[in-house]
Order: C-alpha cells, then structure tokens, then sequence
C-alpha cells in the first residue's frame, strides 16, 4: 500500500519535472515546479520526516515559487523563442543523458541490506548521548516533544557550529542583496 | 486490510464528509451573516426577503451563481483561468481537517458489513479529521499556496485591473506569512509541541495563551486578517482603486468560488485563533470536558463554535468599521512593525521561559503562565502605550480631536 503511494508520487514528480523542462512558457514552467515540489513533499512524509514535508511545502512550494511567479508575472515573458536543435545540441543531449543513464545503474546496485550494513559499521560521531554529559537525557526529552523535537536536538546542539556558520553566509547573503539592489542607501 | 484499519478508515470517511458539509453550509451561511452585520451596522435591514428573515438568500445566490453565463476575456489563459478558483478553494478547504473541534469522543464498535467484512474501533475517536503530528506547521504551509490561485487569477485574466489585485495579493501574503510564522514561535516555546492536540492539552493544563502570550495574539491575529485579504488589508480587491481586482474578469460560478475560499479562510483563521489562543474547545474552570462520552463532547463542540462564532463577528465588526489601508502604509505595517516586534518577543519569551522554568524552577505550569501573563500587561503597556504612542493605535477620540483642530485651523486660515 506505502509502495504504491511512493510510485503514484514519484511518477507525478518525474511527470511534473519533464513538464517543467518541455514547457515553453515560463508562467507554466514555474507552475510545473511548484507541482514537482509538492510532490516531493508527500515523499517526505513516505520517508516519516513530517516537519521536512512541512518545511518544504513552506519554503519552496509557498515562498520561493511564489517569488518566482511574481517576477516572471512582472518581466511579462512570453513563450521561448531560443531552440535547442542541431548536432551541437543532440551531441550534448547524448552526453548528459549518458552519464545520468551511468549514474542510475551504478546506484541499482546500491541495495537497501548494503545501505543498513553501511549504516551499522559508521561511526556514531553525530550522536549527543556521546557528546554531551546528559545528553541521553536531553535527546530523550526533545525526541518526546514531537517532530519538531527530532530536528531541533542536531540542529542546536551537535551540529551548532556549522548552523551558526550557514546563517552568517546567509546574512552576508543578504546583505550583498540589499547593497546590490540598492546603488544609494 | 484489518478489522481494525476498516474502522479507522471509516470514521475518516464519516468525519471528512461532517467536516466538508458544515464547512460548506458554514461558508454559504456566512455570506448571509456579512451581509446582516454589515446591515445592522449601518442601520439597515439587510436581506430579508427569500425564506424566513432572508435565511434562503444564500441559497438564491448559489442558484443564481450557477444559471449565469460564464464569461472568458479575450485573450486570457485559458487553462490557469479556469483552475485559479479551484486552487483559491482547495488550500481553504484543506485546512479545516487539521483543527480539533471537540473532545475525543469514545467509539466503540464491532460489526460485519456484507461483503466489506469486519469493521472494529476501540477507544476514543479525535474529533478532527487527521491529528497531524505537524500541526500548525501544516496550516503555515497550506495558507501559503493560497496565494497561487489569487496570482494566477490575476495573471490568467490578461486585465490590468486584475493582474494588479494578484500582483499586490502575493507580495501582502508573503509579507504576512512571515510575520505569522514567527508569532507562532512563543507557542511553541510555550507547548513545545507543533500539534493541534497537544497544545490545547497544555492551555488545558495551565490558562488560555492569550494572557501569557499576548504580542503574538496580537500579531497573529493581524497577519491573520492580511493572509485572509479582509478589510482593512483588502488591498488585492480595494474596489475602489482596481474595480475588484483579481477576480474582476470572473463571473457566474466562478467568482463565488473565490467568496466561498475566502469565507473558508476567515473560519481557519478564526479557528486558529481560537484553538491557539483561547484554548480551542476547552471550557474553562472545569475539568468535566475532559471526562469523555457523548455529552461533554457535545458540549465542547458547542464550546468551540461559539468562540469560532465570536471571532468571525470581529472579524466582520471590524471589516465595517475600519476604512482600508493604503498598500505603502499596509507593507510598512508588516516589515517594519510587525516583525521586529514578533522577533523581539520570541527574544523576551525565550529568556521570560528560560528565568521561570529553569532558574527560579516554577514547576506549576499555571503559576508558571501567571508570571508570564504579568510580564505581558507589561510589555502590552509598553509596546501599545510608549512605543506606539499615537502612530498606529489611536483612540477615535483623539482622531476626532484632531480633525477638528485642523478643520478649526483650516477655518481661521480661509
């Protein structure tokens, strides 16, 4: 029953991305994205990550898009003109679906019984039971409190470091938005 | 399939269709009950003509509504012009299964039905569609794809009226959301829990979130009208500067669609309000709705629909009494108030939190929350008497006073 809803998603993202790619209107290929998105979404929440489904749908299917949306509502583009065709363009179709063809195969053999044998031989480094005094106790409380809970003990605690380095990129991120934006502050 | 997952299966079903009908007949009452305080506000009668006191018009109108012609501009998107309504309607109607409206009702039953077989459910039933873990986060999520059906409303219509109404409806949600995703952020720190349930379980436990979490009541109920488009954020519409904005080019049934979406918004909004503020379907000063069984069920639903029912009032009370905002005013509103002062205040509760429950170790959660109330008449005093002082919140007292002063003035210059 899990698998067969897995496939109906999958095949409505694969179905939505291609769409996203062919369609020769900008408005309909950000509208296909947003329909990638969402599905991706309900495969989140397939794979027991709630929050994930919740933030991605927020962020990405709810923001993002909409920005998307919003500026090409504004620059009032119209259907593409540039064509993709001729040997140059063919040859590098068979190029990269070639690799892509490669990288498939190479990940069939990737079964689940070798992924759970990986995933018992790595070292347990990202574990705050063994970083922290009482950190067992810790993980235990925040883990009870629900989704929210399961995400925010790494975050906030093991992995603080790189989460404190990433919102200082984001900030200057930010920043060079604004200075670019606007020649005279 | 088990015994067990049919009778789960089929409560579903039965809650989804209770859910879908009243929210339905709710939304098309509603349109009525506007038109009534709106009346009763300006000293009219209203519709009083088809079925008792006008009971029927909402159904003239849908007959209405459905025999008109449906018009389609020259020149407009066809596709997206037809499925606008349906994705202003969907996300509305979607966030009405994740709002528990009464205590779990205890079900048990154990039947053979035919050829579909056995159907078992033990326990107490949530009365809510899906109890989702996520809680909160979902209706953040949903609320936020509203904004596609207005843009592409407007978009699709290929009417400069109309693009203008989608234009301004995605910018004022998006600014909006922000400030109503971070409002939330105190509930959390108060619950610590996203999920409906839980949190009502935990103002049941210690007092309703409005009194210690008062600056994000505030800011979530502002969001909340901007997010619904209601009067005074109805800049999308504002009839006066774009005729009706994004649904000018619409007509017949279609154009209702986009009613019955935004009166299906104003009651998730309301709901929300009610279920993360005022405790959901708590009755305060007892602990009897709690005990189980069909009428402490009944009561909380009944509960329940009168705090909703109250909420919907100001919102209309409101949307009569307050001119609109112009739209410079209304992002200003958003960016440069809203946030920093949610921001601000996750910053205060997070040390207020931390102080009471950690260092002076309030295990209570009710003395707890009362600390944390005092606090808030604290910082209510200072944000809405020192900090405002006369900017945004005025008395019309003193509105008058001015306009009197300055047409005083005006008279002695002339």
């Amino acid at each position: 029953m899990l698998e067969a809803v897995f496939y109906v998603f999958a095949a409505v993202a694969v179905v939505t991305a291609s769409m996203c790619i062919l369609s020769r209107s900008a408005m309909s290929a950000v509208l296909w994205l947003t329909a990638t998105m969402l599905s991706l979404a309900a495969l989140y929440v397939l794979l027991s990550a709630e929050f994930i489904a919740a933030i991605q749908v927020l962020v990405y299917a709810g923001a993002v898009m909409v920005l998307f949306l919003f500026v090409v509502m504004l620059l009032n583009l119209g259907q593409a003109t540039t064509d993709m065709r001729g040997p140059a363009a063919l040859a590098t179709t068979i190029v990269i679906a070639g690799l892509l063809a490669i990288q498939l195969f190479a990940l069939w053999s990737y079964t689940p019984a070798r992924l759970a044998s990986e995933v018992a031989q790595a070292p347990q480094l990202s574990d705050p039971a063994t970083l922290f005094a009482a950190g067992q106790i810790a993980r235990d409380e925040a883990v009870s409190r629900g989704v929210v809970g399961a995400v925010a003990v790494p975050l906030f605690q093991v992995y603080l470091v790189p989460f404190e380095i990433t919102s200082v990129l984001l900030l200057a991120a930010i920043v060079g938005a604004v200075v670019l934006a606007k020649r005279r502050l | 399939m088990t015994p067990e997952l049919k009778g789960y299966l089929l409560l579903s079903i039965i809650k989804m269709l209770v859910v879908f009908t009243i929210i339905m007949i709710g939304v098309a009452l509603l349109t009525l009950m506007e038109r009534k305080v709106s009346a009763w506000m300006q000293n009219r009668h209203g519709p009083n003509r088809v079925g008792w006191a006008g009971l029927l018009q909402p159904a003239a109108d849908g007959v209405k509504n459905i025999l008109k012609e449906e018009t389609l501009p020259a020149l407009s998107n066809r596709w997206l012009f037809t499925i606008a309504p349906a994705l202003s309607f969907i996300p509305a109607l979607l966030l009405s299964a994740v709002i528990p409206f009464a205590a779990p009702l205890p079900v048990n039953f154990d039947f053979t039905l035919g050829p579909l077989g056995r159907f078992v459910h033990q326990g107490p039933m949530p009365m809510v569609v899906a109890d989702l873990p996520v809680g909160f986060l979902f209706v953040l999520a949903i609320s936020s794809l509203g904004v596609y059906g207005i843009a592409l409303a407007g978009w699709s219509s290929n009417s400069k009226y109309a693009l203008l109404g989608g234009l301004r409806a995605s910018a004022q949600m998006i600014s909006y959301e922000v400030a109503m995703g971070l409002s939330l952020i105190p509930v959390l720190l108060m619950s610590g829990d996203v999920s409906f349930s839980a949190i009502v379980a935990h103002q049941q436990a210690s007092i309703w979130y409005v009194m210690p979490l008062f600056i994000s009541f505030f800011v979530f109920t502002i969001a909340g009208f901007a997010e619904t488009n209601r009067l005074p954020f109805d800049m999308p519409e504002a009839e006066s500067e774009l005729i009706t904005g994004y649904h000018t080019e619409y007509s017949a049934m279609k154009f209702s669609f986009f009613f019955i979406a935004e009166y299906a918004n104003v009651v998730t909004v309301c709901a929300m309000i009610t279920t993360l503020f005022f405790g959901g379907w708590d009755i305060p000063f007892t602990d009897w709705d709690r005990s189980g069984g069909l009428l402490p069920t009944l009561a909380t639903w009944l509960f329940f629909f009168l705090k909703v029912m109250f909420w919907i009032f100001v919102v209309m009370w409101i949307r009569w009494t307050l001119p609109r905002f112009r739209y410079d005013q209304l992002m200003a509103l958003g960016w440069k108030v809203m946030m920093p002062l949610a921001l601000v205040y996750i910053m205060v509760m997070c040390t207020a939190i931390y102080l009471v429950e950690r260092v002076a170790g309030v295990t209570d959660p009710v003395i707890g929350s009362l600390i944390l109330f005092a606090l808030n008449i604290g910082i209510a005093l200072l944000v809405f008497g020192v900090l405002d002082s006369g900017v945004f919140i005025r008395g019309s007292g003193t509105r008058q006073r001015e306009v009197l002063t300055r047409g005083a003035r005006a008279a002695t210059a002339g």
